[in-house]
């Protein structure tokens, strides 16, 4: 499955992208690749807004149809805003994952250089869709 | 490789999503299961359930003796033309399948059974039906398509033959038509309205086709399963397995305990069960704050662990997370489930959690 993957963006590992702004400010959210491996998101689980964050903690969490997917902070930093429109259409972020579906956003002193560009998170996510059928067969489903 | 159903290719050519169900590569959605789940509650979805297992018995009596041993509903209640729902029970009471039984008069009885437990069924059915002297065989050369929604019958209409579609839509729920080569159940997984259709593999695709032509829409298992949670219906291996009696599944009604003295396998445990009284009650809980409830959370009333989420899902129809769940006899109207560390309160009901006319 092809998926967007902005070239002015950054990402990380576990799939959230990453949008830098000047003022120290960076929004959060999951990428177009990830939002097709969920499926239907059916909720979002936001932080309260002040939270003190380290690089890799989970600071949110989105379940899908499927199955609970934490989000974890790209980088150190404080919650200075999160989406409250997710919290009763989750399914933005299955409509318009890199602008309506953002999910929070942090002030941070670090800068972008432990992210991903999108030329190598792309890598991440061909590898995966290659193994996508694997990744999936835990549902237990009707039959 | 995974076993295909004949309507595979059409999955593929809708872009559905494939994955591994019980050793089928089955769709779990084309495109959005929510979407495909409001489809069926408003207005008409079609499954392959082609993977489920079909048994037919053409000897009518032979079978009916066998069948009232070996099923703890009893198919002496049926009549030409009629379905049941019961559990297969093994000994101890516990489930090894539940499934659908039709009565076909003279043609004897068919019986349509889960994809994931096919093995272990026939295996514990042959030399059942041996004893008997029962003749089977297993029907894989038909393919199923269950039609569902409040607007199946209607759709159905430019695809069935007129007599044949006012024929089905005169018979009641749980009644079944034998059409040409097709055999037409008002049976379905769903809680709605609608058919599943037995047909031969070849005429699958042509029948899927028309069915797409009439605006029903392609649904995967993951919209069958969000609907059937809705409907309060068990799935085999979650809401109960062979360590489960039907009367801690919320399946109490699906046994025959009338006649006293028929005996079918299982009866003793259950009996013995029902008098010491169920140790546990199988409920339905809404959770009362944002979020999704899954299988295998734990229940709990005050400090007390009370029992098990068996399945979960979010409730596309309700907007709220609903999981049904064993617990100990007793339970008020109120308890609370661990999602993921937090303690989220919820309501206890009794399952369908939607209603629907009938």
């Amino acid at each position: 499955m092809s998926s967007t993957i902005p070239s002015e963006l950054h990402y990380t590992e576990t799939h959230e992208w990453v949008r830098s702004q000047e003022d120290g400010i960076m929004t959060v959210g999951i990428t177009d690749h990830a939002q097709h491996l969920l499926g239907d998101l059916v909720f979002v689980e936001l932080p309260e807004v002040g939270r003190v964050v380290a690089t890799a903690e989970g600071c949110a969490v989105v379940e899908s149809v499927k199955a609970a997917s934490d989000i974890y902070s790209p980088v150190d930093g404080v919650i200075v805003e999160v989406n409250e429109l997710l919290a009763d259409n989750p399914e933005l972020i299955n409509e318009d994952p890199y602008e309506e579906g953002w999910i929070l956003r942090i002030k941070t002193s670090d800068g972008l250089e432990g992210l991903l560009d999108a030329a190598a998170y792309e890598l991440i996510a061909i590898d995966e869709d290659e193994d996508e059928e694997g990744s999936l067969t835990n549902a237990k489903l009707a039959g | 490789m995974a076993k295909r159903t004949p309507l595979y290719h059409c999955h593929l050519a809708l872009g559905a999503k494939l994955v591994d169900f019980g050793g089928w590569d089955m769709p779990l959605h084309y495109g959005s299961q929510l979407k495909e789940h409001h489809q069926v509650r408003n207005a008409a979805g079609m499954f392959d359930v082609s993977h489920m297992t079909i048994v037919d018995f053409p000897d009518p009596d032979a079978t009916r003796a066998l069948l009232r041993y070996l099923l703890a509903n009893d198919v002496a209640r049926l009549y030409p033309g009629k379905a049941l729902y019961t559990c297969m029970l093994n000994d101890t009471g516990g489930v090894i399948d539940d499934l659908i039984v039709y009565d076909q008069g003279d043609s004897g009885y068919r019986l349509v059974l889960n994809a994931a437990t096919r093995d272990k069924d026939l295996t514990w059915i042959a030399p059942q039906a041996e004893r008997f002297n029962a003749a089977w065989h297993e029907r894989d050369d038909l393919a199923m398509l269950a039609v569902q929604g409040p607007e199946a019958l209607a759709k159905l209409e430019a695809i069935l033959d007129a007599k044949t579609w006012q024929t089905v839509c005169a018979s009641r729920r749980f009644h079944a038509v034998e059409s040409g080569g097709e055999f037409i159940a008002r049976t379905g997984y769903t809680g709605e309205d609608g058919v599943e259709i037995m047909l031969s593999a070849q005429d699958a695709p042509t029948l899927w086709d028309r069915l797409l032509d009439a605006g029903v829409a392609p649904c995967g298992l993951g919209a069958r399963d969000t609907l059937r949670l809705e409907a309060g219906m068990s799935l085999y291996g979650n809401d109960m397995d062979e360590t489960t009696t039907p009367l801690v599944s919320g399946l109490g009604w699906t046994v025959a305990w009338q006649p006293p003295d028929r005996d079918f396998i299982g009866r003793a445990a259950l009996e013995q069960q029902r008098a010491a009284g169920a140790p546990q009650a199988f409920i339905g809980l809404v959770l009362e704050e944002r979020g999704v409830l899954r299988s295998h959370q734990t229940v709990h009333a005050g400090n007390q662990e009370i029992g098990v989420t068996t399945s979960g899902a979010f409730s596309p129809t309700l907007n709220r997370g609903i999981a049904l769940a064993r617990v100990t006899t007793g339970v008020g109207e109120q308890c609370q489930v661990n999602v993921r560390g937090k303690r989220l309160s919820a309501r206890v009901v009794k399952p369908p959690f939607i209603s629907r006319p009938s």
